[in-house]
């Protein structure tokens, strides 16, 4: 399956080369043009060098401090996201139904949180949470918890994060679920013939089989929880305080609010690039393991087992065997 | 497959953590406002249609839905137009910058929308775009654009090279191949990316939001100024809510099977 060089195919790509520098390119040039000027209103701009950089790095400024403050918030929130959810998304995915009907009703059931407008699952949770008219506040409220999204600084955590896993866990268990599904039933086959454990048959098979899925709803999950705006904006507004302000919302005040064009694309430009080195290892990872996949489709017909005719004897077992 | 010890129950547990809120939202669109403020109830017990018959009724409702439908379908049939060629290009063949141009296309999907909306704010208004659809459904194609690159080029790399080679030797023009052998083969692939670029441009508001002020409002922009300026109208809200639930839950039962591959962008 190599492919031919063909440097024609350059016409092929042109449509959407355009389309994506259009939108992207410009845009770009635009913010790196910003980041080095100020600006007093009326469309004066003056040169201002890397002084924006400067002041963002350095904690001791306003604008450096109010970055870092929410870049810290941001990756915890990201680091809390991905402890609860990629476990979560990995049982619910070992719960699913094996046939029938339920198969269908529950992968549907699964997807819809995620086809939601994100500002409509603000709107869910605000209501849900709220003490007054939302179920949840108000069951908590009536057990004895003083709950309050709009108060309390670890109550709008709380209530940002369990949103989060509301919305998202579901994409972990659908990639989870399509990482399990391309198991041969040999495999459990050979494994019940060995008498493994359950955790046995988790560790060596199941982990091993869906290592590649997980990496992609790891990073994915990270990005997206790191670029994460809508959501918490509608819900907490980035409050109470600042307590729930991450970068994005940082952003758009900076940039929206306040109309301060420079360190708002100073800002832009060092949250892209803490995003593109994320995204490089993203890309790595899954071209490698595109050639890795490449490589054991030619190698496949020696090493898929024989359904039940004649089961390997342990050695299926052995992680090393799991990955191919 | 093999399952865990007390699957059923964790599954249910799941299904209704993810339900439940879901069905308050719906729960509080048929009620009316008092009952909403005044009591708790589990279900409505004075259900009313006034909420749904005011926004079917009002204009500046409605429109939110048809505006935001409008540039979702102009978007989406962009990035596949555009995208189905350069998805073949990269799956067949090997080009001077190739896999940077890859890089580049996913990279922009990974891009904070926040970052945009200042310049797309400029931009836009500067070729006289603001406030249409167009506006946002081209914003829309910074992200829709590679997805449907990455999932159609794993969905072309399926169909055996053979098949081109055939097709050609057979006389096929490069286009007539395409449309006539291509496209039909990788129909699912297509129906997939589609769905995609529908919801991710259904779901963003960020940028739906800025790049529109009165003319080309989204129904998500028309749900948030109502509750700051309307004070608390909760039940038309959840009303509205439900109302941008619907479309999503319609499509999605077309591409249930699908769904996975998709999200891994075309790489499971």
């Amino acid at each position: 399956m190599d492919k031919t060089i063909n440097q024609k195919a350059w016409f092929l790509v042109l449509p959407v080369f355009l389309v994506v520098a259009f939108s992207a390119v410009l845009p770009l040039m635009t913010v790196v043009n910003y980041s080095m000027q100020d600006t007093f209103g009326n469309n004066q701009f003056f040169w201002n060098g890397v002084g924006w950089f400067k002041e963002l790095l350095d904690p001791s400024t306003d604008l450096g401090g109010r970055f870092l403050a929410s870049l810290g918030r941001n990756l915890f929130f990201s680091a809390v996201i991905l402890a609860i959810e990629v476990p979560l998304g990995i049982v619910v995915a070992l719960s699913m139904p094996r046939e029938g009907w339920s198969v269908a009703a529950c992968l549907v059931i699964l997807a819809l949180p995620l086809l939601i407008p994100w500002n409509v699952v603000g709107t869910i949770w605000q209501i849900f949470g709220r003490p007054d008219i939302g179920l949840l506040g108000y069951v908590l409220n009536h057990l004895g918890f003083n709950y309050n999204y709009v108060a309390n600084d670890i109550d709008a955590w709380v209530t940002v994060i369990v949103m989060d896993v509301w919305h998202w866990t579901s994409l972990v268990a659908l990639l989870c679920y399509a990482g399990l599904k391309s198991i041969p039933d040999a495999y459990y086959q050979a494994a019940q013939i060995d008498g493994a454990s359950r955790w046995a048959v988790f560790k060596a098979i199941q982990l091993p089989k869906m290592n590649r899925v997980l990496l992609i709803a790891v990073l994915l999950r990270f990005m997206d929880s790191f670029m994460i705006y809508t959501e918490p904006f509608v819900v907490t507004g980035g409050g109470p305080g600042n307590s729930t302000t991450f970068v994005s919302i940082e952003l758009v005040k900076i940039a929206l609010g306040q109309f301060d064009l420079g360190k708002a694309a100073a800002l832009s430009l060092v949250y892209n690039l803490i995003i593109l080195i994320v995204c490089w290892v993203f890309y790595t990872v899954m071209t490698n393991a595109g050639t890795e996949r490449k490589a054991v489709a030619q190698g496949e017909p020696a090493a898929e087992p024989k359904p039940a005719a004649a089961p390997k004897p342990a050695g299926v077992l052995k992680p090393k065997e799991g990955v191919a | 497959m093999h399952s865990i010890p007390g699957r059923r129950l964790i599954m249910a547990l799941f299904l209704i953590f993810l339900l439940l809120p879901i069905y308050w939202l719906v729960n509080m669109s048929f009620k009316t406002n008092a009952e909403i403020v005044s009591t708790m109830t589990l279900w409505p017990h004075t259900p009313t249609l006034q909420h749904y018959r005011r926004i079917f009724t009002d204009e500046s409702w409605y429109s939110g839905y048809i505006n935001s439908l409008e540039y979702v379908v102009i978007n989406t049939v962009i990035s596949i137009a555009v995208a189905l060629p350069a998805a073949y290009a990269f799956s067949r063949y090997r080009f001077l910058g190739d896999k940077h141009l890859f890089f580049w296309l996913l990279s922009n999907r990974m891009a904070p929308a926040a970052v945009y909306a200042l310049p797309f704010f400029n931009l836009y208004s500067a070729i006289g775009l603001f406030d249409t659809p167009w506006a946002v459904a081209l914003a829309h194609c910074i992200f829709n654009v590679p997805l449907a690159v990455w999932i159609l080029e794993g969905f072309v790399s399926g169909v055996p090279r053979e098949i081109d080679e055939t097709a050609f030797l057979d006389g096929y023009s490069f286009p007539r191949f395409f449309i006539k052998i291509l496209v039909p083969l990788i129909a699912s692939g297509i129906g997939v990316a589609a769905f995609f670029c529908f919801m991710f441009s259904w779901v963003e508001l960020l940028l739906a939001r800025t790049l529109t002020s009165v003319q080309a409002k989204p129904i998500a922009a028309i749900m948030t100024r109502t509750v700051s300026a309307a004070g608390m109208d909760w039940g038309l809200l959840a009303a509205a809510g439900v109302l941008t639930i619907i479309p999503g839950a319609l499509v999605i039962w077309f591409v249930r099977n699908y769904i996975a591959r998709g999200f891994a962008l075309g790489r499971v």
